[in-house]
Order: structure tokens, then sequence, then C-alpha cells
């Protein structure tokens, strides 16, 4: 078989496996979206505030250090510890879950039956708060995520040399496939099996899905409003922790995680806002259409099609179908 | 006790429907006009136009288009910096083709163009609404910069992928390129600014401008009382569009002289308009100034206050502004959704009362 057949095959599977990556940041969307309505443009943010916490919790740096010194003149940077990877990731889901609080409690609390554009744009308010807050905390520098669950065990980078050799001795021809993107699908995959698990079998994911369904029946059977919201937006935020330590696995910690968030807002168009499987498969055909077009086509074209196809491709395939894949019909009444 | 309508009678119907009906309003417009035009360019140096008043009115024209679209016809577009650049290439290929135009035909000629471009993405809207339709047009802001930066038409095939405006005059004096005075900049752009605010504002009072805010209120209801929402919303991206574009082709030839897109008119761009929008007010002119003042002084002010001061860094101070900027916005969506605009609509039917409010 010639070479472009399975270079083509490669960047498929590439682009599947970055799919999962962008579908990672799109299932925060649809949770939050479903149970309250909310589209939540500051997920991608979220996702790089988890991943600085987590790397600053990591490493033992003190929160607004940059601030106090400025302050009050000071040179404090470290407490001078380093935190397992567990340990952080724990202290980062309890930052979550208080950040989940403190935006229902100071935020949307307030905005409870607005319009749905004007809780958009309150969430894109909300991403540049949250930007300059991760920002103070942890100073905007570019940071290196290492998850180690002991010292040799980290999460793997670069080539995966087994498949490498299996497709060699297959097809005369190795297949380049990152090890983390591997580890990336598996988490995937692990995450949304909790996360079907959580609102199938649990008092509260239950509650979670009653919300999703009719806000008013929900609590006149007595769920409280309230607390589901806070219980969704940490449970966002646990996801977006997910994806922000993949992503900052993958390309460091640093502010352009937030812009290929972003990226996930195509992703969910194409596969509906309402939809946990729509979310998965829309980040799948967005991470594989965009790789392959950038290799049949880019390249023609002068390259970094990555930047916009995606967009392009949810804007037109809307055109056909406003609702997306998976989507509920939308129905419009006066 | 100055500010009422009583006294001040209408004898026809052109008085009864002008702009500012409140002889105080009036003549209030006539002397912040007289200001801009015939005092300020003699007292401006060069700091204050490049920092406060040349950015202030290039944003006013695109936070005044953005404003048509999303303030009055509802349909919200993070595409503005897209929109500013094809503004900004578009006067930088005239410039460059027909030297001997006058460069104000060159801006308007931008405008044009960029209305073109913004009706062609505008056409989704017919089918894809609210934050669909937002998220759509981040394809025009992704795509329209990838393309100007990667076609080298556009940048006339120059090798840093740069665009620099050559010098252009307007009845002998230079408006553009290196050796432009700071009077001169602020002069063209306010021109510009005033006829686009003037423009905007007859044109939201007009059928056009009631078609927009029909389609925003409910866009069914609107089609069912005999809107045309294809009419409405192409118009409304049109004209939009228009406002931006000569906002962009100004940012590029008269502030900026050169530019490198993906910097200049990035997706912050985008947010940046729409912010001054939401703090402004959502459909309102006076806000599109408002929103646009505060958002171009805020920076300005807490480096004074910042670095200069208290002698932080700063890239503490630029953190510090963008948790600014999104609690005014968070703060503006809870407490005042109408922006500032509102409260001066307050502010001035309580003047109406004031001395005596009972």
């Amino acid at each position: 078989m010639p070479d472009t057949f399975f270079f083509a095959l490669e960047v498929t599977l590439n682009g599947l496996m970055a799919g999962v990556m962008y579908a990672l940041v799109a299932l925060g969307f649809v949770l939050i979206f479903k149970a309250s309505g909310i589209f939540n443009f500051a997920q991608g943010v979220m996702a790089l505030f988890a991943a600085m916490t987590f790397v600053g919790m990591q490493n033992g740096q003190i929160p607004f250090a940059h601030l106090i010194n400025a302050v009050f003149g000071t040179n404090l940077h470290y407490f001078g510890w380093t935190l397992h990877s567990l340990a952080a990731i724990t202290l980062t889901v309890g930052v979550m879950i208080l950040l989940a609080w403190a935006v229902q409690r100071f935020i949307f609390r307030y905005l409870v039956g607005q319009e749905p554009i004007i809780l958009f744009m309150a969430t894109i308010g909300l991403a540049y708060l949250l930007e300059g807050v991760a920002d103070l905390m942890w100073g905007a520098d570019i940071k290196k995520l290492d998850f180690c669950l002991t010292d040799g065990t980290c999460l793997p980078q670069g080539i995966n040399l087994a498949i490498d050799e299996a497709t060699f001795n297959l097809f005369g021809y190795g297949f380049f496939i990152d090890n983390l993107d591997i580890t990336a699908t598996i988490v995937a995959i692990i995450l949304v099996a909790i996360l079907v698990a959580f609102s199938q079998y649990t008092k509260q994911g239950r509650a979670m899905r009653a919300v999703a369904d009719d806000h008013q029946a929900a609590l006149s059977v007595g769920v409280s409003l309230n607390f589901i919201w806070i219980l969704v937006w940490s449970v966002a935020g646990f996801v977006a922790l997910v994806a922000g330590i993949m992503w900052g696995a993958k390309l460091g910690v640093q502010f352009s995680l937030s812009l290929i968030a972003l990226k996930a807002l195509p992703v969910l168009m194409l596969g509906g806002f309402t939809s946990i499987p729509g979310a998965i498969v829309g980040g799948l055909i967005i991470g594989m259409g965009e790789k392959l077009f950038e290799f049949f086509i880019g390249s023609a074209i002068g390259g970094a099609t990555e930047n916009w196809f995606a967009y392009v491709l949810a804007l037109i395939f809307l055109v056909f179908r406003p609702q997306g894949l998976f989507g509920e019909k939308i129905i419009e009444r006066v | 006790m100055f500010y009422r309508e009583a006294g001040d009678f209408k004898t026809s119907y052109v008085a009864d429907n002008q702009t500012f009906p409140i002889a105080f309003d009036r003549w209030r417009y006539y002397a912040v006009l007289a200001v801009a035009f015939l005092v300020v360019p003699f007292l401006v140096n060069d700091y204050w136009v490049n920092a406060i008043l040349v950015p202030f009115l290039i944003y006013s024209i695109a936070a005044i288009g953005l404003n048509i679209l999303t303030g009055y016809c509802g349909q919200v577009s993070l595409g503005t910096g897209g929109f500013m650049a094809v503004g900004a290439y578009a006067c930088y290929k005239l410039m460059t083709a027909f030297p001997d135009v006058n460069i104000i035909i060159h801006i308007i000629l931008s405008g044009g163009i960029t209305a073109m471009v913004g009706t062609l993405f505008g056409l989704p809207s017919l089918r894809i609404k609210g934050f669909y339709l937002a998220v759509a047009t981040l394809a025009a802001q992704f795509f329209l910069v990838w393309m100007f930066n990667k076609v080298s038409w556009f940048y006339n095939y120059s090798a840093s992928g740069q665009i620099s405006a050559p010098e252009r005059t307007v009845m002998g004096v230079a408006v553009t390129g290196p050796n432009v005075e700071p009077w001169a900049m602020y002069m063209i752009c306010l021109v510009f600014c005033f006829a686009c605010a003037v423009i905007a504002r007859n044109l939201t009072r007009g059928t056009l401008g009631r078609t927009w805010m029909a389609i925003r209120d409910m866009d069914i209801a609107a089609e069912i009382i005999g809107v045309n929402p294809l009419k409405a919303k192409l118009t409304a991206f049109a004209i939009s569009s228009f406002f931006v574009g000569i906002s962009g082709a100004l940012f590029f030839a008269v502030y900026l002289g050169a530019i490198e897109v993906g910097e200049v008119f990035g997706i912050q761009k985008s947010f940046i308009v729409l912010f001054m929008i939401i703090i402004g007010g959502l459909g309102s002119i006076f806000g599109s100034f408002a929103g646009a003042a505060l958002l171009v002084v805020l920076p300005v002010f807490l480096k004074l206050l910042g670095v200069d001061l208290l002698g932080w860094p700063t890239d503490i101070v630029a953190h510090f502004q963008l948790v600014i900027v999104g609690l005014l916005i968070i703060l503006f969506l809870i407490l005042e959704p109408h922006g500032m605009a509102q409260l001066w609509r307050v502010a001035k039917e309580k003047l109406r009362l004031w001395p005596f409010p009972h």
C-alpha cells in the first residue's frame, strides 16, 4: 500500500486523539449547560486555572506571591515543600469546589431568570476575572506540569514504541502515536464512565438530571437548585482539572491553553449542547477533520489551518442542522 | 430647573422629531462639539492623542458598529477583531493600489468592503441564533486573521508580513505615515467618529432601527407582524461591519501606522469592543462612547496608579486590569444590565425634577 495512505491513517489516529482532548473540555460545558442553561464560556479558563493551581500546589508556590512582594517589598516565592500529585489534586479539587460555590453565590444567584445571552456574557466576564486571578495567584510564566504517582511513574510522554514497532512489522511503516494522547484517551473513557455512573446511580446524580430536565418540576419535588448548581459547577471544575492536567502536560501550563479550550465550542456546536455522547463524537470529528484537512489541503494553502477549520466546519454544519448532531430539536414559541 | 421641556414650544414636525428635544440637551451637545472641534485640537500633545483621544474615538466607532449589531439587533458577534482587520487591509490595499485617490475615500471604501464581508458572515444568522451565532462569528475572527497572515497578496508580498501605511494627505496636511502631527490624527478620527455617530443615531431612530429592535426583542413575533428578518439581520450586519471596517482602517492607517494582524486584531480585540458595549450600554449610541472611554482610560489610569505611583511591576498591573474588567462586566450585568447609558438616563430623569422632586 502507498505511503500516503499510512500517513493519512496516522494523521487520522492522531486527530482522533486530539479530538479526545477537545472532548475533555467540551464535557464541562455540556454538564453546566444541561443543568443550568448557562453557556459557560469560562470553561477553558477554568481548565487553565485548575492546571495552574495544581502546579502551584505541587511546587509549594505561595499564592499571590508576586502581589505580596510588590505591596510589602518582601521576597517570598515558595513554601519550600513539594506535594505529592495526589495530594495536590485533592487540594485543587477543594479549590475548584470553593470556586463553584463562589461563582454560584456571588454571580449566578443574581442572574437567575435572565436571558441566556446575558448569562453567556457574564461568563465571558468571569473568564477575564478568573484569568486575572489565576495570573495574580500563580504568576503568568509558562509552567511545566509533571503528574507523578511515584518517582518513576509519571504521565508518559513521547512516541509509543510498542505501537511503532507493531505497525512497522505489520505495514513496514511505524506509526507515531504520543503516549500522552493514549493516556488522555483512557482517562477520558474513565471520566465519562464515572460521570455516567454518577448521574445514573447516585441520588445527587439523579437530582442533577432532574434539574437538567425541568427546573420547576425539580424544585417542586424538593430538589435544592442551589445545591445542584454548586454541585454541577464543582463537577465541571473537576472535569476542567482533568482537562487542564492533560493539556498542561502536553503543552505546558500557559495562557494559550484557554484559547485551545475555545475549540471546545465548535465541538459542542457540532455535537449539540445537551449531549455528552455528542461532545465526544463532536470532539473526534473536529480533531480528525482538522488534522486531515491540514494534511491534504492545509499545506497547499499556507498551513496552520487548525486555527480556524473547526469553527468554519461548525459554522457550515450549523447552517444545515442548527441543533447539532445529537442536540434536542429547537422549538420556538412566541 | 433648567433641564425641562416646559416653555420649549415646538411649532413644526421637524422640531418635534429632532434628536435632542430638550433645549439644555441640545446646547450641551453643541458645546461638546464646539470644544471637540475648536478647542481640543489646539491643546493636545502627542501623549494625549496617542494614549487616550485617538484610541477613544476609534474604539467608539467600533463600539457603535457592534452596538448596532448586538445592542440594537440582538446578534452577538465575537468577530469584531476580524472585521476590523478587513477594514485595515482593505484600506492598505486601496492606499497602495490607488495612491492618488484621497485617503478619506479609501477609508469609506474599506468600510464598504468590510460591509460586504460582514454580510457574507452574517448569512448564517438567519439559521443560527443566540450563542450559537456568537461561536459561529468566531469562525470569521479566526479565518480572517489567518487569511491576512497567510495570503501574501494582502500584505503586498512584504518579507515581514507587516503592513505599514504610506504617507497620505488631506488638504495638504499629512494624516498617515510617520510625519503626522498629533492634531491632524485627532481631527481625522474626530470627523469620522462624528459622522458615524450622527448616521448611526439617525438610523436607529428610523424604520431600520425599529425593525432591528423588533428582531432583537423577539424575532418570531417580529416576523409575524411583517418584519423581514432577512433584510433586518443582513442590514444590521452590513451597517455594523461598515462602521467596524472604518474603525479598523483608522486604527491601522492613522493610529498605529504599521501592524501585524495576529497581534493587533486578535480575539482580544473582539472581546474588548464587546465589553465596551456591555459596560457602556447595549442599544445606546451614548453608551458606545461611554464604554469606549472607560475601557480606554482604565488601562492608562491603572498604569499611572500602579506602575508610576505604587511602583508595582507592569505584569501585576496588567493582571489587575483583567480582574477589574471582568468584575466590571459581571457587576454591570447584575446591577445595571443597560450599562452606563442607563445611569445617564436615570441622572437626566432626576435632573428634570430637580430641585423640587414632588
